[in-house]
């Protein structure tokens, strides 16, 4: 068999793209493995810099906490809603569709001072609620995440013949829990893990609404590195980078494996 | 007592009428097909008695009990679907475990219980493949063995087949019956395939607009229809509109026919003559003397089918026509415009009374 031939322009055009992506990249590395003290090459001491600092560990823990309770939060309230809509009201699909929309054309600053101001002010909510990232920031950041699990999970849903597929559960003596949890829980997965990493790469990396809500989360520090430290700034920007890649790469793993088995149900109605 | 009874079962959404009340009985062990076209409501008979739906009116009762009102997951009515409704998931083998699992049945016996049964629908060896690499034709069993494994009190099989090709299609259907044989069980099969109904069901209901029109057994339905529309749906029929011109004669446009059905029915009745082309005699012009009121027609086109070769003979003033089948040797000698004689013995013709009927547009059999 002949190998499929790449044209000339690809090439060119894949080249002028790796450099675009792959220059700013470079050239934050080689900034932020110059020494310190004499600014020359080549020293890892930003990077030890950053493992050594406890607020480190402090707000990369407290972001990664956000995303997961964001995540679960977000599936909780997502998958049992856009299942009835799939299954019951189809109708509303396009209503949610637009609804998904909102946060992206409402900037974060705007939903942060809208939150603020409502919660705060007009209805005076309780310290628990306004003091705790794991309270006020995990509801701004289920509405950020929205959009994107919204998507993710609706293609899930395209994707499997839910009526066909709920009534052969039902018809075999199971309730709906049941239903949900084994029959097609398993067979969005893979779109449930795109919404999940999505909304992790969003909530590591939001810093607006934690900033003007005063919590002091990893970007947060980012900014913080990056205000006082010029070397390790660059280490936690590339660090930070990679956190995402390899939540990015984990989905692309993942999806490929459930992908081996995930196939279209049914024939419609 | 009944296996299964649909008492009055209503069901409208908003203007549309789907079920205008129709009245059904299943006895233990019997194998009834629902046929009709699409939108005759067959399939929304089936969802009210598998419970995804709720009649607007009447009840379901399964052996006495009324289950109108019962969830569909305690109802143990086992269902095959006209999608591939295979869990993705799952092998074959979870997914006939499946309702064994619900009903938590010890794990030995639900082995067991799945190895018999993909053993029955004759995929023991697909158990542990999940349902993309199996073919349709396999995937259809193991819903089928799936839907058996709850041991249910009645089966419900939706157009199983009908995303099959041909061949699979007519080997399963045989299988479907083999096994609804072998175990006993009710069931109640959808289908728009007379040809499908006629070959495994014991009794077939036909639907027309919400209402059965006629049920009876295979050969009553294709012998006797009891409504045009009947007559029209299932196998190829003449429908002649005429009168009665006296006993045992009717009048088919100024042409006298002969037809024992025409006995004793008042002079001047309009009636609905249904001739099966298998009961049609064509033969050339100068083959002997042409019986009474045999036609003189045209021949106008051949259709081969295999076994016989349809041919349509029309008179030459394009007026009555007949259709008849005729072993394809016997085609040859009835070249296309070459004149020929068209009959049929006065016994094998039915009448319907076009009295209180709207008149049907005839002439034309019809090909299902």
């Amino acid at each position: 068999m002949r190998k499929p031939r790449i044209a000339p322009s690809a090439v060119v055009w894949l080249l002028i793209g790796g450099v675009y992506f792959m220059l700013p990249l470079l050239a934050t590395f080689l900034f932020s493995i110059k020494d310190a003290q004499t600014g020359k090459c080549c020293s890892l001491s930003a990077y030890s810099f950053i493992l050594h600092d406890p607020h480190f560990w402090k707000t990369i823990k407290l972001s990664f906490r956000l995303s997961l309770e964001t995540i679960v939060v977000g599936l909780l309230l997502f998958v049992p809603t856009l299942y009835w809509v799939h299954l019951k009201l189809p109708r509303l699909r396009p209503v949610i569709g637009f609804l998904a929309l909102v946060p992206f054309v409402v900037p974060p600053i705007i939903l942060v001072v809208g939150l603020l101001q409502f919660f705060k002010h007009d209805v005076h909510a309780p310290f628990w609620f306004l003091g705790k990232p794991d309270f006020f920031l995990v509801g701004a950041y289920v509405i950020l995440a929205f959009p994107y699990i919204y998507f993710s999970l609706d293609a899930g849903f395209r994707s499997i013949d839910v009526h066909t597929l709920t009534e052969a559960s039902q018809s075999l003596g199971a309730g709906w829990p049941t239903t949900l949890g084994r029959v097609i829980l398993p067979n969005i997965r893979v779109a449930a893990l795109a919404g999940a990493f999505l909304t992790l790469a969003i909530v590591m990396g939001e810093f607006t609404i934690a900033s003007l809500s005063a919590f002091d989360t990893f970007p947060t520090y980012i900014q913080y590195i990056n205000e006082t430290q010029a070397y390790p700034a660059a280490a936690v920007t590339l660090m930070s980078f990679g956190i995402t890649w390899a939540a990015m790469l984990s989905l692309l793993l993942i999806g490929r494996r459930g992908g081996q088995r995930t196939v279209r149900v049914g024939i419609g109605r | 007592m009944a296996s299964l009874e649909l008492q009055g079962l209503y069901r409208a959404f908003g203007p549309v009428v789907a079920l205008a009340g129709i009245d059904l009985s299943l006895e233990s062990g019997e194998f009834v097909s629902l046929l009709g076209p699409s939108g005759c409501g067959k399939t929304t008979a089936l969802r009210l008695v598998a419970g995804f739906d709720r009649p607007d009116a009447g009840r379901i009762v399964v052996e006495g009990k009324d289950i109108t009102n019962v969830s569909p997951s305690k109802r143990d009515m086992g269902m095959v679907f006209q999608a591939y409704s295979l869990f993705p998931n799952m092998t074959a083998e979870q997914n006939v475990e499946y309702g064994l699992k619900i009903r938590k049945q010890p794990k030995a016996e639900r082995r067991k219980r799945v190895s018999e049964l993909l053993e029955l629908v004759g995929l023991s060896d697909a158990g542990k493949r999940y349902a993309h690499q199996l073919s349709g034709g396999m995937q259809q069993p193991v819903a089928l063995a799936r839907a058996l494994a709850i041991e249910p009190r009645v089966l419900l099989l939706d157009e199983p087949l009908s995303a099959l090709d041909a061949k699979v299609r007519v080997q399963l259907r045989e299988e479907i019956r083999r096994i609804q044989l072998e175990l006993g069980i009710t069931t109640l099969y959808v289908t728009h395939d007379q040809e499908e109904a006629l070959s495994i069901s014991d009794r077939v209901a036909v639907l027309h607009d919400g209402r059965i029109d006629q049920i009876g057994t295979p050969p009553e339905m294709y012998g006797n229809p009891a409504t045009p529309f009947v007559a029209e749906f299932i196998g190829t029929m003449n429908r002649l509109v005429s009168k009665v011109a006296s006993d045992g004669v009717v009048d088919y446009e100024g042409r006298l026919l002969r037809v024992d059905a025409a006995r004793g029915l008042p002079i001047g009745e309009r009636v609905l003559l249904l001739v099966r082309p298998e009961t049609v005699t064509i033969a050339p012009v100068g083959d002997g003397p042409a019986s009474e009121g045999a036609f003189v027609a045209e021949v106008v086109s051949h259709i081969f089918l295999g076994s016989v070769t349809r041919v349509r003979v029309e008179a030459p003033d394009g007026g009555h026509g007949l259709t008849g089948d005729v072993p394809p040797a016997q085609a040859k000698s009835l070249a296309i415009g070459s004149r020929v004689t068209a009959s049929f013995p006065p016994e094998s013709a039915r009448l319907l009374s076009l009295a209180e009927q709207p008149e049907p547009a005839a002439g034309d059999p019809d090909d299902h």
